[in-house]
């Protein structure tokens, strides 16, 4: 293995822990919009610490910099979808889970 | 067993369950994603056959025929889905007359 | 079987597993909508699959169009779906319990169980290596004109299969306008979110579609997944609210719709006066002839799946 892997391993596999996480958190928790929650914030920087792990492997800055395209496009799209989904189920009625104490 | 022989048998089972699932369910929605499904299951099957070239490169007309099984099959689920709205439109059902279980 | 062996099978087999898991609740989940989303899932990772399977091109075409298009068009439809059931007065009662006895189950169960043996010896039974027309296609590579062994089959081995298909496209289009119209239902009008998603991704998708066009010749691309991005640019104005205006139906916006279909019949009948076969090009203007098919290819593709996910005919929708 060398440097570059070694510096590669730990990002890709925190990475795929957060993705993980977030989708442990889809299956567990209670309504849309904790789900969503969950789902955005941890596949983003998950996504973002496998995208270090790849361009420090890659040949060329031009990879590099089309790796960061990917990243932000996913970051604009899954923002901007889960505020979509949020809000059609805020039409639909949807309500918030409270927490029974 | 190699690679290429699981996909192709994941390939078959895909058809086979899309093909159960086109006999089986009546609602006409249903019909068209379990004929998707089979269509994804022939490809899966083709392009898997089509890796087993060994060290050179895949085989490029089968891929070339996926691609253009993919978009027959989008341009046919398109038209199959308005033919679908209309059916709900004439007869107030997304099912053929012939299923009806009256 | 050494780590990276068995890594690899591990890999395919959960992939394989998961492909016939996400199918089967897809297909039979109790809601549509949930059937949809499962299918659109399964189409991604359908993706990876190919990929894994050493074909990118496909890849972005399953991802472009498999997953992308065939989704919105089918959620559309099950939005469609319900407007149309309630503005119907016929469909006063829901349709019948999706289920039949058990013993109706039994015999195409049976059936497909035979079907699905023979498939799979058959599949089991063919060899293991086979070099199907990998080494001819490479050879020819050079002559054909682009540096891309699936461009080359699509756009020149095999035009003659590719021009089939651009016309099983417009066909499709025909038929969905043939169909006429169906009670308008309403469109939220997007808000702020939606608007800055689509100002910024449309002009994206399309400077990334004349990427793929252009990368097509030697790299994963090509026509078709270029034409499916333009489509998706397509399908997210008409998203965000924008409705195809009075002009659309007028003669500027059919011969771009015309404009694949009719170059390939003039590229073929040009090489078949010329004494030529059937869409044979000559080697040294085969890049140039295959590139022009391509740009043709690629907007008639994109504006026909953005009208195919609109639906009706722009000349029907003006009038309400």
């Amino acid at each position: 293995m060398t440097l570059g892997n070694y510096i590669a391993a730990p990002l890709l596999v925190s990475g795929v822990v957060f993705f993980l996480a977030g989708s442990a958190g889809l299956l567990r928790f209670p309504d849309v919009y904790t789900r969503l929650h969950s789902l955005t914030k941890s596949d983003n920087v998950g996504l973002g610490l496998i995208v270090a792990g790849l361009a420090v492997q890659a040949e060329s800055w031009f990879v590099v910099g089309k790796l960061l395209l990917v990243w932000l496009l996913v970051l604009l799209a899954g923002a901007s979808v889960a505020n979509l989904i949020t809000k059609g189920a805020m039409q639909r009625g949807i309500k918030m889970w409270t927490p029974k104490i | 067993m190699t690679t290429e022989l699981l996909y192709a048998l994941v390939g078959v089972g895909l058809f086979s369950l899309g093909l159960y699932a086109l006999f089986v369910r009546a609602n006409l929605l249903r019909k068209i994603l379990a004929v998707n499904v089979m269509s994804s299951g022939v490809f899966l099957v083709l392009v898997a056959l089509a890796r087993r070239t060994g060290a050179v490169a895949p085989d490029p007309v089968p891929h070339a025929m996926v691609i253009t099984g993919i978009v027959v099959a989008v341009s046919a689920t398109a038209f199959a889905l308005m033919l679908m709205l209309r059916i709900v439109q004439e007869t107030g059902r997304a099912e053929l007359p012939d299923t009806w279980s009256e | 079987m050494d780590a990276q062996n068995l890594t690899q099978w591990i890999f395919d087999t959960l992939t394989g597993l998961g492909l016939l898991c996400l199918a089967w609740m897809a297909l039979a989940s109790s809601q549509l909508i949930k059937a949809i989303v499962l299918f659109v899932a399964f189409g991604l990772l359908m993706a990876l699959t190919w990929v894994r399977l050493d074909a990118v091109d496909i890849a972005l075409a399953e991802v472009a169009i498999g997953a992308g298009l065939t989704g919105a068009l089918l959620l559309a439809a099950l939005a469609k779906l319900t407007a149309v059931q309630t503005a119907t007065s016929k469909a006063a009662h829901r349709s019948p319990k999706d289920r039949a006895a058990r013993k109706l189950y039994r015999m195409p169960a049976a059936l497909l169980l035979l079907v699905a043996a023979g498939l799979a010896y058959s599949v089991l039974s063919l060899p293991l290596n086979s070099r199907g027309l990998s080494i001819e296609v490479g050879a020819n590579l050079d002559a054909s004109g682009v540096g891309n062994p699936v461009t080359a089959v699509l756009l020149n081995f095999r035009g003659y299969d590719t021009l089939l298909e651009i016309f099983v496209l417009f066909l499709a289009l025909l038929g969905v306008w043939s169909l006429g119209s169906l009670p308008p239902h309403r469109i939220e009008p997007a808000g702020p979110v939606l608007n800055t998603l689509v100002v910024v991704l449309a002009p994206l998708l399309i400077l990334l579609a004349a990427y793929f066009l252009w990368a097509g010749a030697h790299g994963p691309g090509g026509a078709f997944q270029a034409g499916a991005t333009l489509g998706a640019a397509g399908v997210l104005l008409q998203l965000a609210g924008w409705k195809p205006g009075p002009g659309f139906a007028r003669l500027p916006w059919k011969l771009i719709l015309l404009a694949g279909p009719a170059l390939f019949i003039l590229f073929a009948l040009f090489t078949l006066v010329t004494g030529q076969h059937l869409l044979e090009y000559a080697p040294e203007r085969a890049g140039i002839l295959i590139l022009l098919l391509e740009t043709g290819a690629t907007f008639s593709i994109g504006l026909t799946l953005a009208a195919l996910f609109f639906g009706e005919r722009p000349d029907d929708a003006e009038g309400r």
